[in-house]
Parts: C-alpha cells; sequence; structure tokens
C-alpha cells in the first residue's frame, strides 16, 4: 500500500517536471500579423513597470521583441499604474519605469531614485462622453468642460456622471490638474457625489467602464482609438484642443546608487533605444494602418512645441 | 448568454489550433499549480500527522488557527508575499519577485491551511480503534501511523484536491506576485482577468472553459488512479 501511494506521488512528481521542462519549449509556428512572440528559458531578465495606457494601445506588445533582439535580454512588462510602477522603481523591482505622470516622476527623480530621464513620445488626452452629450461641453476648453461636468453632476448624477481613473495614475493626476485649474479642490470633488465614480482601473477597463454607463471621461487618445475600435465604444471624443492636454511620455532609469538594481546599463540601453532614430520612427507609425491616425508621436522630429514640451535634451541626447 | 456559446466555440478553436499562447499559459498553470500541491502535500501531510497525534497544550488553539486561516484572501497572501520578496524586502536577495518560483512559493503558503486542517480532519475522521489494534499487534508508532493514514486516504486525498482547486484557481497572489508578465509568468487566472478587463470576453470565458476542463481532467485521471488501489 506505502508503495502505490509512493507510486502516486512519483507519478505526479514525474508529470509535473515533464511539465516544467515543456515551458522551456520553444514554439514552432510563426504568425503574420503579430510578431512572434517567443517563450525563452530564463536568462538576463530586464524588468520594466509601463503605465496601463501604454500597455492598453498594444505598443509595448509590438516593440518588446525588438528590444529583446536587439539587446539580447529577455524584457519582462509588468502593468500598472503610475503610481504603483514608480512604487516599484524605489524598492527596486524593476530595473526601469515608463510613466507619464510629470509631478510624481520630477518628486521621484529628486528622491534620488531615478536617473537619466529620457521623453520619447506624446499624444493627447481628450474627454470623451455619452453622444447625447447631457452636460454640453462639445467644443469647450477643459476646464470649462469639467465645471459644466461638475454643475450637472451635481444636479442630475443619474443622468450625468464622470468616471476616474482614480488609481494615481499619471491620466489621474491630469485629471486633478484640471479640477484644480478650474478652481475646484479635488478632495471635495471625491465626496461631491454619486456623479463621480472612482474606477480604480487601468485606462482600457476605465474606458469600458464609461462606455457601459455612458459617462464622461478623461482618456488619452491612442488607448481611447485602440479601444473605440476594438471595442466598439459608442461614447465620443468631445473635447480635445486644449495646450492641457499634452501628455508625454518618459522613461527613467531606477538609480542603483539608492536602490537595489543590477541592471543600469541595460536600462540605459534601453532609454537610449526608445530615442534611437529607428524606434522614434517606429512609435510614430505605430496604429496608422489600423487606426488612420498614429497614435503617438515621436519627440524627435521637434514637433512638440507647445507649453509643456520638453526641451531637445530632453529626447534628444543620449544616455551616457 | 449567447456570449457564453460564442466562448465556447473559441475554446474548441482554441484547443484545436493549438493556439502556442494558451498553450503556454496553460502548461505554466498546471505546472505552477501542481507544483505547489505537492509541495503542499509533502509538508502538511506529516505535519498534519504530528500535530494529530500528539496532544500538547494549545493544540486546540493550534487548530482553530488553521481553520481561521482557510478564509485568508488571496490578495493578502500575495501582498506579504509581495513585501517579503520585494529587492527592498528581507528576502529580496533572492531576486525571485516576479518569478513563476515565488507563485509556487506563494501558493505553498496560501494552500497549506486547508490541506493542514483537512488533514487532520481526515486523520480525526478514523477510529481510534485503527490506531490501537495496529500498536496491539506489534506496530511500531511510526507503522501505526501510517496504517491510519492509509486507512484516511480518500479524505486525504480530497485535501490534496481541495488545496489543488485553491491553488489553479486564485487570482490575488498571482497578480501580485507575478506581475501577469505575457510569456513568462502569466497564468490561466490572470489572463482570464486582464482579458476581461480589456473587454474580450468571449476570449475570457474561452479560457475558463478550457481551465475547468483541465481540472475535471486531472481530477478524473487521479481518481482512477485511486480506485486501482
Amino acid at each position: 500500500m506505502k508503495r502505490k501511494i509512493l507510486k502516486l506521488f512519483s507519478t505526479i512528481i514525474a508529470v509535473m517536471v515533464l511539465l516544467s521542462l515543456l515551458i522551456g519549449c520553444k514554439p514552432a509556428t510563426p504568425t503574420t500579423s503579430v510578431p512572434q512572440y517567443p517563450v525563452h528559458s530564463p536568462e538576463t531578465r530586464f524588468k520594466i513597470a509601463t503605465t496601463t495606457s501604454l500597455y492598453d494601445t498594444g505598443l509595448w506588445y509590438y516593440l518588446e521583441p525588438m528590444f529583446e533582439k536587439y539587446a539580447d535580454v529577455e524584457m519582462d512588462i509588468i502593468y500598472a499604474g503610475t503610481g504603483i510602477a514608480l512604487e516599484y522603481g524605489k524598492r527596486g523591482d524593476v530595473d526601469a519605469v515608463v510613466v507619464h505622470d510629470p509631478v510624481a516622476e520630477t518628486q521621484f527623480i529628486a528622491d534620488g531614485y531615478g536617473i537619466n530621464q529620457r521623453y520619447f513620445a506624446y499624444n493627447f488626452f481628450l474627454i470623451a462622453g455619452p453622444p447625447a452629450d447631457p452636460a454640453g461641453i462639445k467644443g469647450l476648453t477643459a476646464t470649462e468642460a469639467f465645471k459644466k461636468i461638475y454643475e450637472a453632476g451635481m444636479s442630475n448624477p443619474d443622468t450625468v456622471k464622470f468616471i476616474s481613473r482614480g488609481d494615481n495614475s499619471g491620466t489621474h493626476s491630469k485629471e486633478k490638474l484640471i479640477w484644480s485649474k478650474a478652481g475646484y479642490n479635488y478632495a471635495d470633488i471625491e465626496k461631491s457625489g454619486k456623479w463621480y465614480v472612482e474606477a480604480g482601473q487601468g485606462m482600457g477597463p476605465t474606458l469600458m467602464q464609461a462606455n457601459q454607463q455612458q459617462a464622461y471621461v478623461l482618456a488619452d487618445i491612442s488607448t481611447f482609438l485602440a479601444y473605440s475600435r476594438n471595442n466598439n465604444l459608442t461614447i465620443v471624443s468631445l473635447v480635445e484642443q486644449d495646450p492641457i492636454f499634452l501628455n508625454v511620455y518618459d522613461a527613467i532609469a531606477v538609480n542603483p546608487d539608492t536602490v537595489k538594481v543590477q541592471h543600469l546599463d541595460i536600462a540605459n540601453k534601453f532609454i537610449n533605444w526608445l530615442i534611437s532614430p529607428e524606434i522614434q520612427n517606429v512609435i510614430g507609425t505605430y496604429g496608422k494602418a489600423e487606426y488612420g491616425r498614429s497614435l503617438f508621436f515621436p519627440l524627435s522630429d521637434g514637433s512638440c512645441n507647445i507649453e509643456g514640451c520638453p526641451s531637445p535634451d530632453k529626447y534628444s541626447t543620449q544616455v551616457p | 448568454m449567447t456570449a457564453i456559446w460564442q466562448g465556447f466555440l473559441k475554446a474548441i478553436e482554441l484547443i484545436v489550433s493549438l493556439n502556442h499562447e494558451v498553450l503556454e499559459i496553460t502548461v505554466r498553470t498546471l505546472a505552477i499549480s501542481i507544483s505547489s500541491t505537492v509541495i503542499a502535500g509533502l509538508i502538511c501531510l506529516p505535519l498534519g500527522s504530528l500535530i494529530h497525534f500528539n496532544n500538547f497544550r494549545g493544540k486546540r488553539t493550534v487548530i482553530n488557527l488553521i481553520q481561521t486561516f482557510y478564509s485568508v484572501p488571496t490578495v493578502a497572501v500575495g501582498l506579504i508575499v509581495f513585501l517579503l520578496f520585494s529587492r527592498s524586502g528581507p528576502l529580496g536577495f533572492f531576486e525571485l519577485l516576479f518569478t513563476p518560483q515565488v507563485m509556487v512559493i506563494g501558493q505553498v503558503i496560501l494552500i497549506s491551511p486547508i490541506m493542514l486542517g483537512l488533514v487532520i480532519a481526515a486523520l480525526k475522521g478514523v477510529d481510534r480503534a485503527a490506531y490501537e489494534t495496529a500498536i496491539a499487534t506489534g506496530a511500531s508508532e511510526f507503522q501505526a501511523t501510517t496504517t491510519v493514514i492509509r486507512e484516511a486516504r480518500y479524505s486525504i486525498y480530497s485535501a490534496m484536491i481541495m488545496g489543488f482547486g485553491r491553488a489553479i484557481s486564485e487570482v490575488g497572489l498571482a497578480l501580485m506576485v507575478g506581475g501577469n508578465i505575457r510569456g513568462y509568468t502569466r497564468v490561466m487566472t490572470t489572463a482570464i482577468s486582464l482579458e476581461t478587463s480589456k473587454g474580450d470576453i468571449v476570449l475570457s470565458i474561452a479560457l475558463g472553459i478550457i481551465l475547468i476542463s483541465i481540472a475535471l481532467i486531472i481530477n478524473f485521471s487521479l481518481s482512477r488512479l485511486q480506485q486501482r488501489y
């Protein structure tokens, strides 16, 4: 009897070992549209934490195999809001962070956690909402639109809703900035009523929720386009033209002097690769075929010249 | 409801075409969950026997504590394991965060209370006479213990299956300590979570169906094996 129990256990262990060996298997089937995603056995692993809005557009799925081949490393991309991404950076659980929250980033670098910050792409935010536009914000400026949403939401919380990211992300920070520019105290907004919904999720899921509730939402243009097309969103873009909507993405390496990380060389390589002309071109054309317009603008061509755009040394000089 | 039917069709399509990514995720899910079940079993069976067969002060409290941890939320265990294995945490030098290995460790911690508690309950269910008869007929304490374990084998087997079920179905821990990294730590449950939040309901349902089918197959084959003896 004991032998049979042992036999059962050894069968299970054998199956388990077999399965774990299988994980190291390389694929055989090539695909045409999506860059093939090979599964490597662990080598040097370079970890980055990325903002959800970059991830949800699929840009990373596109760039990742290219960088892995270029640098001969295994890149791990962890999908997180800017808040937790920077936290991972402070703890040394990732080697670089790719985010878009100027305030939090400045603090991150000032505290000594981040170095070699380089901006590599930009796009814009927009306010989307139900086509019927109950708050009447179409064509207004960002702050005027937020004012109207607040007033309409306070008087009709059942018909007018605003879905916030509510997760300390770059998008959430931009939203808070617009509220303060419009003259509101964010703490008051949060408690003001059930018209203001905090999703606590990434950009994609927040858009899905806004679509579900036919509510207003602040979104970056890339995720909005990607989701509109793939998920048949019925909410539409209502407010687009406003300098405050500028959204710049940057990559920051985690500082090995303050945090226990080991791959600064790969992080630097990654940052330089992102701002290299070839990849800038890739970023600039990503999505053109599917959406009719590119989802991101490269910074290297100097096209970003409104208030808030980074200075050339922050996007064109290579990291030493 | 049509989403479920579409999900079912998609599941068949994914299986038949041997979709590489789904295959990879499935194999990883099984490897991680089976590993944690086996490791937890190897710890909990002896430990459970030790607790059951020895009377010590606070035995009741220990058993109560174990049963309390049946319902510990997976995200809570995930958070604790994350803080332990984070680079700036006490076990950070192992550099295990965001790897499949730490997911196994976390799942072992997660399912141990259930396995331990159910093993103890299983042993308790065996009539005391079995142990005493064994001793009376000349068995050593160790041999008598294994006799009782043999008597309780069906319930112990249930405990293992329960542990496996909890391991393969949990999301919170896998997300927090694994990071849901595509090609490295993404498992069925975290993939379902991601695809649902991205709005791809059909794919999520397909993955869910595949997951349940796998669990069914495993259960079936193990119970056939068990019936042999």
